[in-house]
């Protein structure tokens, strides 16, 4: 029976606790008898017959028909699946999303559909290489589908290929891939590991332009989305996601949603010390550490990068439900927060996070200071319900080597958001007005983006904006370890040790400020009372 | 030159009285140095023999011969196999759920069967976790009929005697103990090689193995071996195979073993379709029950020979460099 998520308040016995320090760990000395960590629950039983359960969810759907109902032989049915930002690590093989199109296409097949399209939701993220799209999806549908036309990735910038759905009541534009926009029926094939992920979401962003995510992919929006991953009322995005939604329901095409829940096992074997508590490693555990740590601290940033990201999390699969998107994503929400939600008592002056070595914007690629910030503000932060875990005006602590290297490929247009944009300004509604539309309009950015494997010329503004509530929250933000002149381009303040930077805090929080950790891996949301 | 011949006739004549005179005294041996003499109107009951069936492979699970099995396995049936067949494993993914488990369940393995090459190949191929403990199935009238062939394919393959014809008491209450005791087993449900290069229809063994134990069994289709050393080959032409798994079948309630094992033949056959064309091309055509037979076209002669060229083209086997037709081409 795995145990639950729980609050550690830290006294002098307590050992070092482990931090993410990038592509490494180190272990440090929280104060006593005014800190706390919080864990996360261990990793919920996954089901043993997955291929079983996502057959009985498409024949036994949510407020829709079973799946064989819709399906008929001159139908245009569009299979659309989530890109390689989710999972992260990346899922063992086979990956959920293929075992859910092969189900689907087993279906289809028994129908006698013939025009099937597959598309990889992308947004404005990058391409996927073929070897992702292959962990993703598998050979076979790869090499079935691929030579055909018939799975390709969508273009957010191929205007002759999207269509205006229509406008919201707040005049949003909900323009969406125009060969879903014409299907019968599209099928979601989501994998779900945070409270965010999934529901109206998917086909809203996934599928979308960028005149059509601009509408919710700004400052003022993100800066009023109070809770990302809890009450979605207080989220500016939610809410205009929903309006959008709507718009697809009721002039859209018929959208079937198959949403998974994964678990907390994000790690292989060898690194078990990474899902334990501190004073439960084994001898092999410390050991285990202490090799892992030390020649990772003597190797290049290359070769770390090529281990991390080539690990493959052993995953297991929590739930499977389908039909409806609404409905499926309550469902779905209930599931996540069964392996996620952890309770707290109050706010903490310092809130302290390792920043890992991947975030959803880097897989397989280089975790670059702008993700530093988007991951600790953006994603770290949010991982609460109710209100944020620092108090208005905090702290925030992260501990990550903040180097100045970006994945030449992957972030061309984060390379001169770096050295022109954020040497400009660091506020997000200064830099949306001043420096937006050139990068988002920029002729080499989008051809890169179209042909080749990099995320959007717009995607670092996007980045940066999805910090802005964490940035406008927090009275300081330090970051331990880091480069200093890069953590001063993102505006924060840099330390070389976790003393020096609770040192550093007490100019904005006092001399005795409570401190939270919220200790990462696995994934938790801090319910905060 | 008469001189010589006449001294070598002699010489020859001298060694022949040599020999005779040495075993002239082997003949005054008799009883008990020589087998007994039956006499006439009795008759000798006859012991039952310890080959073909009865042959006890008790012997070749033992850890002394598994430590030796392992050694053979991992060494020369490795490099035999990367250098004859170079196989390209595929479908291993849709065991996920079976190979995930801490202590994975027996489970059946039953592949098509072109060639001896077919054993090597499986034992290679199939998953570690399974492989350790696999008992391979082997025809009694072939690999157990002399003492050495069955001593050598019992350490080698840990091949287990089965009758081809007849599933009989004994074999499935043996495999349904291997299987309770955790030993996989790899069973070639045609019950032979192929003959003429097509597949033959599938004997029930494995679906009634299944039902019996419970065991679930995982269809798979081995490509391009004929080719390599189909039968009646004198020696093995190195080539190219594709191995392709497919996702494990359990026997349902309502089902007889007759009906299983036609289903067990169609996910066979279906991953054959896989193989030569692509996996949506192969789903649909299982879907309308046009997949392309194993056992090949209904006519006969040379057309099926030449329909099965075509076919070879297609797959693994068309890889290799291309073969020299064996008929003009009347175009």
């Amino acid at each position: 029976m795995p145990r639950p998520g729980f609050v550690l308040e830290v006294d002098k016995s307590t050992p070092p606790i482990l931090f993410w320090r990038g592509e490494g760990f180190s272990l440090e000395k929280l104060p006593a008898d005014r800190s706390r960590v919080i864990y996360p629950p261990e990793a919920l039983p996954g089901i043993d017959d997955l291929d079983g359960a996502i057959r009985n969810a498409l024949l036994n759907p949510i407020d829709m028909e079973p799946l064989p109902a819709l399906l008929h032989p001159d139908m245009k049915l569009t299979i659309v699946f989530d890109d390689a930002s989710l999972s992260l690590p990346k899922m063992r093989r086979p990956d959920n999303r293929q075992r859910i199109i092969e189900a689907v296409l087993d279906l289809a097949a028994a129908a006698g559909v013939d025009d099937i399209h597959i598309i990889a939701a992308l947004g404005l993220h990058r391409r996927m290489h073929d070897y992702e799209l292959r962990h993703v999806l598998g050979d076979r549908i790869v090499d079935a589908f691929q030579p055909r036309g018939m799975l390709y990735q969508h273009d957010a910038e191929d205007h002759e290929n999207l269509a205006v759905i229509g406008t919201t009541d707040e005049g949003e534009i909900v323009e969406i891939n125009k060969r879903a926009a014409d299907s019968d029926l599209i099928v979601y094939a989501n994998v779900n590991q945070v409270a965010m992920d999934g529901g109206w979401k998917s086909v809203t962003t996934g599928l979308a332009s960028y005149r059509c995510l601009s509408h919710h992919h700004n400052p003022e929006s993100l800066q009023n989305t109070r809770s990302l991953m809890g009450n979605r009322d207080h989220s500016a995005l939610h809410k205009s996601i929903w309006r959008m939604g709507k718009v697809l329901r009721d002039s859209g095409p018929k959208i079937f949603t198959v949403e998974t829940t994964i678990n907390t096992d994000a790690f292989p074997t060898p690194f078990d010390f990474l899902r334990k508590r501190e004073w439960e490693w084994s001898a092999r555990d410390r050991a285990t550490y202490l090799a892992t740590a030390k020649s990772l601290n003597r190797m290049p940033n290359r070769a770390k990068r090529k281990i991390f990201h080539g690990m493959e999390a052993p995953y297991g699969t929590t739930s499977v439900q389908a039909g409806f998107t609404p409905s499926v994503h309550e469902i779905t929400l209930k599931n996540v927060y069964d392996q996620h939600l952890v309770e707290v008592q109050g706010q903490t002056d310092i809130l302290t996070m390792g920043i890992p070595f991947i975030c959803p914007y880097n897989p397989e690629g280089i975790m670059n200071p702008i993700l530093v910030m988007c991951m600790g503000l953006g994603y770290l932060f949010n991982m609460y319900r109710n209100m944020p875990l620092v108090r208005e005006g905090g702290v925030v602590i992260m501990t990550h080597p903040t180097y100045r290297e970006f994945h030449p490929v992957h972030h061309p247009s984060y390379i001169d958001f770096f050295d022109e944009v954020l040497a400009d300004t660091t506020d997000p509604a200064v830099m949306s007005t001043k420096w937006e539309k050139k990068y988002a309009e920029d002729e080499w950015y989008r051809h890169l983006y179209r042909t080749g494997n990099a995320y959007h010329g717009v995607h670092p503004f996007y980045a940066w904006y999805w910090g802005a509530h964490g940035q406008q929250h927090a009275g300081r933000v330090i970051i331990v370890g880091g480069d200093p002149s890069t953590v001063r381009r993102l505006g924060f303040t840099p330390a070389s040790t976790m003393d020096d930077a609770f040192e550093i805090a007490t100019d904005v929080v006092g001399r005795n400020p409570t401190v939270t950790h919220l200790h990462v891996p696995g994934v938790l949301v801090a319910d905060v009372h | 030159m008469n001189r010589n011949v006449r001294k070598a006739q002699q010489l020859a004549g001298k060694a022949e009285a040599a020999v005779k005179a040495v075993a002239k005294p082997l003949r005054n041996y008799g009883f008990p140095y020589r087998s007994p003499s039956v006499p006439r109107g009795v008759e000798v009951p006859k012991e039952p023999s310890k080959l073909g069936a009865n042959y006890d492979t008790e012997w070749a699970r033992k850890p002394l011969a598994q430590m030796a099995r392992a050694v053979i396995t991992e060494g020369p049936m490795r490099l035999a196999v990367r250098g004859i067949a170079n196989p390209e494993v595929t479908g291993v993914d849709r065991l996920a759920d079976l190979t995930r488990l801490d202590d994975p369940p027996a489970v059946i393995f039953a592949p098509n069967h072109h060639s001896h090459v077919d054993t090597g190949l499986m034992i290679r191929s199939i998953p570690w976790c399974w492989r350790k403990d696999l008992v391979v199935a082997a025809a009694a009238d072939y690999f157990f009929d002399q003492h050495w062939k069955a001593t050598l394919s019992a350490l080698a393959l840990n091949a287990i005697p089965i009758d081809r014809e007849v599933t009989g008491r004994k074999s499935s209450d043996m495999f349904r103990d291997l299987l309770a005791d955790g030993h996989s087993i790899l069973i070639y449900p045609e019950g032979g090689r192929s003959p003429d290069g097509w597949g033959q229809s599938f004997k029930g063994g494995a679906a009634y193995l299944s039902s019996r134990s419970g065991a679930p069994v995982v269809p798979v289709f081995i490509d391009g071996t004929g080719p390599i050393f189909g039968k009646g080959m004198k020696r093995p032409k190195p080539g190219r195979t594709k191995v392709i798994f497919g996702a494990p079948l359990w026997p349902n309630d309502d089902e007889n073993t007759r009906r299983y094992n036609a289903r067990i033949e169609d996910a066979v056959t279906r991953l054959g379709d896989e193989a030569l064309s692509d996996y949506w091309t192969a789903t649909r055509r299982a879907a309308q029950g046009t997949s392309p037979l194993l056992t090949g076209p209904e006519f006969n002669g040379w057309r099926r020979q030449w329909e099965l060229g075509e076919q070879r083209k297609l797959g693994a086997a068309g890889l290799r460099r291309r073969q020299k037709r064996r008929w003009p081409n009347i175009d």
